[in-house]
C-alpha cells in the first residue's frame, strides 16, 4: 500500500447522478469523477429500480467511455470506396447537416416514404417516432420486431399489458415463480434483486428452459424443454388445470370474456363473434361498446354482461330466443384444449407427462390454497365495492425465449390465458402492470389505413405504428398491398405492431414493395448480429443496379462506436455515450414505472462529449429544424427549440395540453405532476432528485387496474387514458376472429386478404390459442437437420457493443457451441474440437464445448460475441473474430421457397406479428477435417480504423482515474 | 478479535459478474491499484482481477446443477502466504484480520502465490507487485464515506445480495448468523488455513401436492354443471337391496 487512505480520499472530487445505459435496464447510478475522469460508477441506493446495486456491465462503464473504438468525427465514405471497406474522410458537422438536409428535403417534397428511419435502440421512440411522423414517412420503427414483439403483442392483445417494461412478476408476494425460456435481459437488476429475496423468503422457483444458465442455475427445479415447443406445454398445463377445476372461476367470470356468448353457428356471417345487444355501454369509448351477452345461470337466460346480480355460465351450449346456437367463450377454450393432453405435449416438448401434470397441480393448488387477502378496499368498473384485494401467488416471467419463434404470438397468448385462468392478473403475488399500462385491448393508437396518409411536405396522417383491431385498421394500398417498406400492417404481417426492421434491407434491396432513397440507422448493427442472413445482407448493402447506382442509394448510420454497420455507411454520425448526454425515459415511450405507480427518469451529462460527438437527439432536433418540420419550428419557420434539453422542457403534445416527455415537476414552479405547464427548471429538479420521478398511487389504485374505477378516473384525469371503461381480458380474441372472418369472406369488414394469403390468415388468426410447429421447422428436413440451435445473452455483455470494453471482453472473448456430451460423443466430437454447424441456409465453423446443462436436441451459444475482423477496433487476430462466431449466418431472413405463398417470399417471422423467428433454425453438426484451419468460418476482410478513433494500447494499459493520462 | 470476511450465498448467486468488474473498477483507481490489463484489445486479453467467478456443472443431464462460484482472497486466519514472504510485505492486519500486501516492500517474487492453496493472488505484470483482494480496505477505513457504504465494492454491487460482509468472530453478526443457520462452509478446511470467507450451499424448496387437494368440494366445474349430480331416478342400491 503505497498511499495512505486520507491522501486517496482527498483527491476524490465530484459525484453526479444519472441513469445507466450499459443495457436497457435503466438503473440509477452515481458517477464519481476525479480530475474530470470517471473514477467509479456505482448503483444509486436512492433509485427505485436498482436500489444501489449495479451489474457487471454497469460497473464497466468506464471502459466504454474511454474505448478506443469511439467515433469522434462525422465521416463520409471516400469517393470510389466500396461500402463495407470502411474508408472514410472526416467532414464537419455543417457539411454533414447540409448533405442530409438537401437530400431529405428533396425526398420530403416528392415522396416522403423513400426515407426509411430505423433504430436499434427503443427507449427514445417518442422522439424518433415523432421525427419520422413529422417528416411524413411511414417507414419507421425501432428494433422490437426482431426482438420480442410477440411478447408485447401476445400479452397486450390478451390482458392489456405485458412483461418487458410494461409489467412483471410480483415476487415480493409470490409463492411460486415459473420462468419460461430465456428472459434474463429485460429488467435484469430488478429481477435479480427480486429472485434473491423471493428465494430467501422460501419461494419455489421453477425454470423451464432448454439450457440451464443464468437465473435457471438457482432454480429449485430445472425442466428442460425443446425450443419452440413452449406453446404445447402451456396448452397441456391449461388442459390439466381446466379439467381438474383448478381455475379461478370468480375471476374468469367477472374480469375476462370467459362468459361472453359466442355465435356457434358455422353458417352465420358473425360466426365466432360475441353476441351483442347493440347498446352502448362504452362510457364514452368509441372503440368498445361493452354490450356482449352472458347466459345468467341464476335466471337461466341471456343478459347483458355484468348485469347486477347475474353470474354467467362459463360452460354449456345454449340457444338464443331466435334459435341461434351460442357457447360461452370458456366452453370454446375447454373444447380446444381437450386435444392437448400432457401425453400429447410430452412427445413434442420432451417433458414427461407426469411432470406436466405435477406442474399444473403446483400452479393450481398454490393459486387456490395460498390466497392473499390484502385489506385494501376498491371499487370495480361496475360500481361494486370490494373490501379486499385478493392475490393468487403464482408468478410467471418470460421474454425472448417464447417470443423469438414464428409460433410465439399464439404461445404467448396461451401463457397470458394460463395466467388469467389462475386469477393472477394485476393482483398481489401474480403479474402486475406498470403505468401507462394497462391499456385498452388493443390499445387505441392505430396505423394509417391508406397511402393517402403520405403526402409531400406534410406530416404522416397517423402514427407509423399502432394496434390494429381488425382488417379495417391495416395499412394497405388500393390493391390490398403493403404501404410500409417492411410490410408491417399488411395482410402478410397484420399485427406487426413494432414494425419489422429485419425486413427493411432485403425489401429495399429488392424494391419490394418499392425502392427507397435514404436509409437512416441509429445504433443497430444491421451488417452483423442484428440481422438474419448476415452474409447476403452485407452484399445487399453494397449492391448496385444495372445503372451502377446502389440499390439502397444512401445510408446514414449514427453510432458511438466503429461497428460492423458503420463500415457500410455513406455518412457516419458520431453519437455520444450515455455519460455525455441528456436523455429521458418518458411516459410517452417506455418509462421505468414501478408496480406502485408511474415513474420516469433522465440522464444528465456527467462528462463533456468526446471530440465532435453529438447526442443523436440534438442531431434530430437540428435536422427537424432545418427541414422545417412543423413540430420543430414556429409559424414563421424560425427555430423553436434550442436543443434537446430545451425541447424536452417545452414540448407539449398539443399546445396547452400540459402533457410532455417528463411527468415530474411540471407546472411553472414544478408543483404539478403528470400534467402541467412546462417548467423551465425541470431538468434541475430531476438532477436534485436522483434523476428520477416516482409517483405512488393510493393503495386502492395499485391493483386490479384493468377494472378499477378509481384508478381509471385517476388515469383519465392525468390523461394516461382517455376513457375509463373496463379492460376485459380476452381469453377469446375477437380481434383475431375478425381477421379470420375476413379470410373466410365473412364479417363486417369489406377488406379481404388476397386469395393466396387467405388460408394463412384463416389458419393463424385463431381466436383461441393453438400449437403449431415453428414455420422454419416445418419446412426443414429434420432428419437431416435434427437439432435446434439457439442463443442466450451472457449477463456480462449486452448486444454487440461490449466487445470493445477492455474488462468485459476478458470475461467473454470468444464463444463456443455448447453441446450435450451424449450427442457429441455419438458424433465423434470431443470437447474443444472444431466443428461445423450447418443449417439449410449456411454453415459456420466453431469450437464445441461439452455441457450437461443443455437438452440433447439443442445446441446453443452466447449471442453477439463473435465479431468481424478489426471491427470495434479490436486487433485483426482478436479472439472475437478468429475463434468467435455468429449463429446469424445460419438463420435466413426469409422462409424457404416451400413457404412462399402465391409467389411471395415470406419473412422468417411470426405470421401474425412479423416477429423474427431467430430461435427456429434447425441444424446438424459434424467434426471439421483435421486439415482445416483452426479458426472460425466465415472470416471477413479487416477494415482500417476510422479517422478520429483513438490508437489502441496494444500490450497493456492500466487505468487510474484523475491522473490525466493512462499508463 | 475481529475477523472481517465475506460470506457468499451460492443459493442466490446467478453468476452475473457484477462483483468481478465492480472490484476492478474500484480498485484500479484506488489504494490497491492500478489493475493492469494486458493486450486489452488484442488476442488473448488478460489482466488483474482480485475477484473472479468460475462456472462449472455438476451432475449429468437432466440432473444438472450449474454452479457459479465467485472466488477472491479468503483472508485466512492462518494464511500460508504470510510466513513465506521474504520481505514482510504480506501481512495479516491485527485489528481486523485482513490479509494485505505492502507494495513498498513487495519484490514480486511470487512465493505467496505458490503458497496460497486457493490461487487468489494476482501478480501485477506492470508494476511487478503482488495484488489481491483487500476487502476494499480503502472503503472500510474511509470515514469520509457514509457508514452504510464502508463495505467492499463487490458487496454493494451484488444484485442478488449474495455477498454478505462482517465479522465472523462476532457471533451475532449477519455473517455469523448466516454461517450458523444456513450451513456455511469453508474451502478446503483440511489445509488448516482457516479461511475467513465462507460459502452457503444451494438450498432447495419443494412443494408436495396431496392427491386429495385436487378433489375438492368447491370445484368450480360443479357450478357450470360439468360434475353433475346423478339424476335421482338413476338406478341405485336402494332399488335392489333390503336387509
Amino acid at each position: 500500500m503505497s498511499e495512505a487512505p486520507a491522501a486517496n480520499s482527498a483527491r476524490a472530487t465530484e459525484t453526479k447522478t444519472t441513469t445507466c445505459y450499459m443495457c436497457a435496464c435503466r438503473c440509477g447510478i452515481r458517477v464519481h469523477l476525479r480530475g474530470g475522469e470517471v473514477r467509479y460508477i456505482e448503483g444509486n441506493p436512492e433509485h427505485p429500480i436498482n436500489k444501489g446495486v449495479i451489474c457487471a456491465k454497469g460497473a464497466s462503464g468506464i471502459m466504454k467511455q474511454y474505448s478506443p473504438a469511439r467515433l469522434t468525427r462525422p465521416l463520409k465514405r471516400k469517393v470510389g470506396a466500396e461500402r463495407g471497406t470502411a474508408q472514410f474522410e472526416p467532414i464537419s458537422w455543417e457539411e454533414a447537416y447540409t448533405l442530409i438536409v438537401e437530400r431529405l428535403a428533396k425526398i420530403r417534397s416528392t415522396d416522403p416514404k423513400k426515407f426509411a428511419f430505423f433504430t436499434g435502440r427503443d427507449q427514445m421512440q417518442a422522439l424518433t417516432g415523432m421525427f419520422a411522423r413529422q417528416f411524413g414517412t411511414p417507414n419507421y420503427a425501432a428494433h422490437g420486431g426482431f426482438c420480442s414483439v410477440n411478447m408485447a403483442a401476445g400479452m397486450i392483445y390478451t390482458i392489456g399489458g405485458s412483461f418487458w417494461e410494461f409489467g412483471g412478476p410480483d415476487l415480493d408476494r409470490a409463492k411460486l415463480f415459473v420462468m419460461i425460456g430465456t428472459a434474463e435481459d429485460h429488467h435484469s437488476n430488478p429481477l435479480k434483486i427480486a429472485i434473491s429475496k423471493f428465494k430467501r423468503q422460501g419461494g419455489r422457483f421453477i425454470s423451464i428452459n432448454p439450457v440451464r444458465t443464468g437465473y435457471s442455475a438457482i432454480a429449485d427445479e430445472w425442466v428442460p424443454i425443446r425450443p419452440g415447443t413452449d406453446g404445447a406445454l402451456l396448452l397441456a398445463l391449461t388442459h390439466e388445470i381446466v379439467n381438474t377445476g383448478l381455475y379461478d372461476r370468480p375471476f374468469l367470470a367477472r374480469y375476462t370474456n370467459a362468459g361472453y356468448l359466442i355465435d356457434a353457428d358455422p353458417a352465420s356471417d358473425t360466426h365466432g363473434m360475441p353476441l351483442r345487444t347493440g347498446e352502448d355501454f362504452g362510457q364514452g369509448s368509441p372503440h368498445f361498446s361493452h354490450d356482449e351477452l352472458w347466459w345468467d345461470r341464476i335466471a337461466d337466460k341471456p343478459v347483458i354482461n355484468h348485469a347486477p346480480g347475474a353470474d354467467p355460465y362459463l360452460a354449456g351450449e345454449f340457444r338464443m330466443p331466435d334459435g341461434k346456437p351460442v357457447k360461452p367463450a370458456f366452453q370454446l377454450l375447454m373444447d380446444r384444449v381437450q386435444q392437448y393432453t400432457p401425453e400429447w405435449a410430452s412427445e413434442i416438448t420432451g417433458i414427461p407427462a407426469g411432470t406436466i401434470r405435477r406442474l399444473a397441480h403446483e400452479m393450481g393448488v398454490t393459486a387456490r390454497d395460498q390466497k392473499i387477502e390484502l385489506p385494501i378496499p376498491w371499487t370495480d368498473s361496475w360500481g361494486v365495492e370490494h373490501e379486499t384485494v385478493t392475490g393468487n401467488p403464482v408468478a410467471f416471467h418470460a421474454m425472448r425465449g417464447l417470443a423469438a419463434h414464428s409460433n410465439g404470438f399464439q404461445t404467448i397468448r396461451a401463457l397470458a390465458i394460463l395466467m388469467s385462468l389462475l386469477g393472477t392478473i394485476d393482483r398481489p403475488g401474480g403479474f402486475r402492470h406498470k403505468a401507462p399500462f394497462p391499456r385498452a385491448i388493443p390499445p387505441v393508437a392505430k396505423p394509417p389505413k391508406s397511402p393517402d396518409a403520405i403526402k409531400p411536405n406534410t406530416p404522416l396522417g397517423g402514427l407509423a405504428l399502432g394496434w390494429p383491431a381488425g382488417p379495417d385498421d391495416l395499412f394497405l394500398d388500393e390493391n390490398g398491398g403493403a404501404v410500409r417498406i417492411d410490410k408491417a400492417f399488411s395482410w402478410e404481417y397484420p399485427l406487426a405492431v413494432h414494425g419489422m426492421m429485419h425486413n427493411v434491407i432485403t425489401n429495399a434491396w429488392r424494391g419490394d414493395p418499392y425502392r427507397i432513397d435514404t436509409l437512416m440507422i441509429f445504433m443497430s448493427n444491421m451488417a452483423w448480429n442484428s440481422t438474419m442472413n448476415t452474409l447476403e445482407v452485407r452484399t445487399m448493402l453494397n449492391d448496385r443496379d444495372e445503372s451502377g447506382e446502389h440499390r439502397i442509394p444512401f445510408i446514414i448510420v449514427c453510432d458511438a462506436f466503429q461497428s460492423e454497420m458503420t463500415a457500410f455507411a455513406d455518412l457516419v454520425l458520431p453519437d455520444t455515450t450515455y455519460l455525455e448526454r441528456h436523455d429521458v425515459m418518458s411516459m410517452l415511450d417506455r418509462p421505468i414505472s414501478e408496480f406502485e405507480g408511474p415513474c420516469d427518469s433522465v440522464r444528465i451529462p456527467v462528462v463533456p462529449p468526446k471530440g465532435e460527438c453529438k447526442p443523436f437527439q440534438d442531431v434530430l432536433i437540428e435536422l427537424g429544424t432545418r427541414l422545417k418540420l412543423p413540430a420543430f419550428v414556429n409559424a414563421d419557420g424560425s427555430r423553436k427549440y434550442r436543443d434537446y434539453p430545451d425541447f424536452i422542457v417545452n414540448f407539449e403534445t398539443e399546445p396547452g395540453s400540459g402533457i410532455g416527455f417528463l411527468a415530474g415537476w411540471r407546472g411553472k414552479g414544478g408543483e404539478k405532476t403528470m400534467r402541467g405547464e412546462p417548467n423551465p427548471r425541470q431538468w434541475e429538479m430531476y438532477a436534485q432528485n436522483n434523476c428520477v420521478f416516482q409517483y405512488k398511487l393510493p393503495r386502492s389504485y395499485q391493483y386490479m387496474r384493468n377494472w378499477n374505477r378509481g384508478y381509471h378516473e385517476w388515469a383519465s384525469r392525468t390523461r394516461l387514458r382517455r376513457n375509463f371503461d373496463p379492460l376485459i381480458i380476452q381469453i377469446y380474441s375477437e380481434v383475431l376472429q375478425k381477421f379470420r372472418l375476413a379470410a373466410q369472406g365473412k364479417g363486417t369488414s369489406k377488406r379481404r386478404p388476397p386469395p393466396e394469403l387467405a388460408k394463412r390468415i384463416e389458419r393463424y388468426f385463431d381466436p383461441l390459442p393453438f400449437y403449431y410447429a415453428p414455420l422454419e421447422m416445418e419446412a426443414s428436413d429434420t432428419t437431416h437437420y435434427p437439432l435446434a440451435a439457439i442463443t442466450q445473452r451472457p449477463m456480462a455483455m449486452y448486444h454487440s457493443w461490449d466487445s470493445q470494453n477492455a474488462w468485459l471482453r476478458q470475461i467473454h472473448a470468444h464463444n463456443y457451441l455448447f453441446v450435450n456430451p451424449r450427442l457429441a460423443r455419438g458424433l465423434g466430437i470431443a470437447d474443444g474440437d472444431w466443428i461445423w454447424v450447418e443449417s439449410m441456409h449456411g454453415k459456420v465453423r466453431c469450437m464445441c464445448r461439452y455441457s450437461e446443462a443443455v437438452e440433447p436436441g439443442t445446441v446453443w451459444t452466447w449471442n453477439a460475441i463473435g465479431k468481424s475482423r478489426s471491427a470495434w477496433h479490436l486487433a485483426p487476430d482478436a479472439n472475437e473474430s478468429r475463434e468467435g462466431f455468429l449463429l446469424n449466418h445460419l438463420i435466413s431472413d426469409e422462409l424457404p421457397p416451400a413457404h412462399a405463398t402465391g409467389g411471395r417470399r415470406m419473412s422468417n417471422s411470426d405470421p401474425i406479428t412479423g416477429q423474427a423467428g431467430w430461435y427456429d433454425v434447425r441444424v446438424r453438426i459434424y467434426k471439421a477435417a483435421a486439415t482445416e484451419p483452426e479458426e472460425s468460418w466465415p472470416q471477413f476482410q479487416p477494415v482500417p480504423a476510422a479517422p478520429g478513433t483513438n490508437p489502441v494500447r496494444r500490450l497493456w494499459q492500466a487505468f487510474v482515474a484523475g491522473t490525466g493520462e493512462w499508463k | 478479535m475481529t475477523q472481517l470476511a465475506l460470506v457468499i450465498d451460492l443459493n442466490v448467486c446467478v453468476g452475473c459478474h457484477a462483483c468481478v468488474t465492480s472490484c476492478k473498477e474500484w480498485n484500479t483507481s484506488g489504494l490497491a491499484g492500478s489493475l493492469v490489463d494486458e493486450r486489452p484489445y488484442d488476442r488473448d486479453p488478460t489482466g488483474t482481477f482480485f475477484n473472479r467467478v468460475q462456472t462449472f456443472e455438476v451432475g449429468e443431464f437432466p440432473n444438472t446443477q450449474t454452479v457459479h462460484f465467485p472466488k477472491s482472497c479468503l483472508h485466512c486466519e492462518d494464511p500460508p502466504c504470510v510466513p513465506v514472504c521474504p520481505t514482510g510485505a504480506s501481512f495479516k492486519r491485527p485489528e481486523d484480520g485482513l490479509v494485505l500486501v505492502d507494495y513498498d516492500k513487495c519484490i514480486g517474487c511470487k512465493y505467496c502465490a505458490w503458497a496460497c492453496p486457493y490461487g487468489v493472488r494476482e501478480l501485477d505484470e506492470d508494476r511487478k507487485v503482488m495484488g489481491k483482494c483487500t476487502l476494499c480496505v480503502d472503503r472500510i477505513d474511509n470515514e469520509a464515506l457514509p457508514e452504510a457504504e464502508r463495505k467492499p465494492a463487490c458487496v454493494l454491487a451484488c444484485p442478488t445480495n449474495a455477498r454478505l460482509f462482517g465479522d465472523i468472530h462476532d457471533t451475532e453478526s449477519v455473517v455469523s448468523r448466516a454461517i450458523r443457520e444456513n450451513g456455511g462452509y469453508q474451502l478446503m478446511p483440511e489445509w488448516g488455513t482457516q479461511p475467513a470467507n465462507h460459502y452457503l450451499p444451494r438450498r432447495k424448496t419443494e412443494l408436495r401436492i396431496h392427491r386429495d387437494e385436487l378433489d375438492r368440494a368447491d370445484n368450480p366445474l360443479k357450478i357450470d354443471g360439468l360434475l353433475p349430480k346423478p339424476p335421482v331416478k338413476d338406478p341405485s342400491l336402494d332399488d335392489v337391496t333390503s336387509w
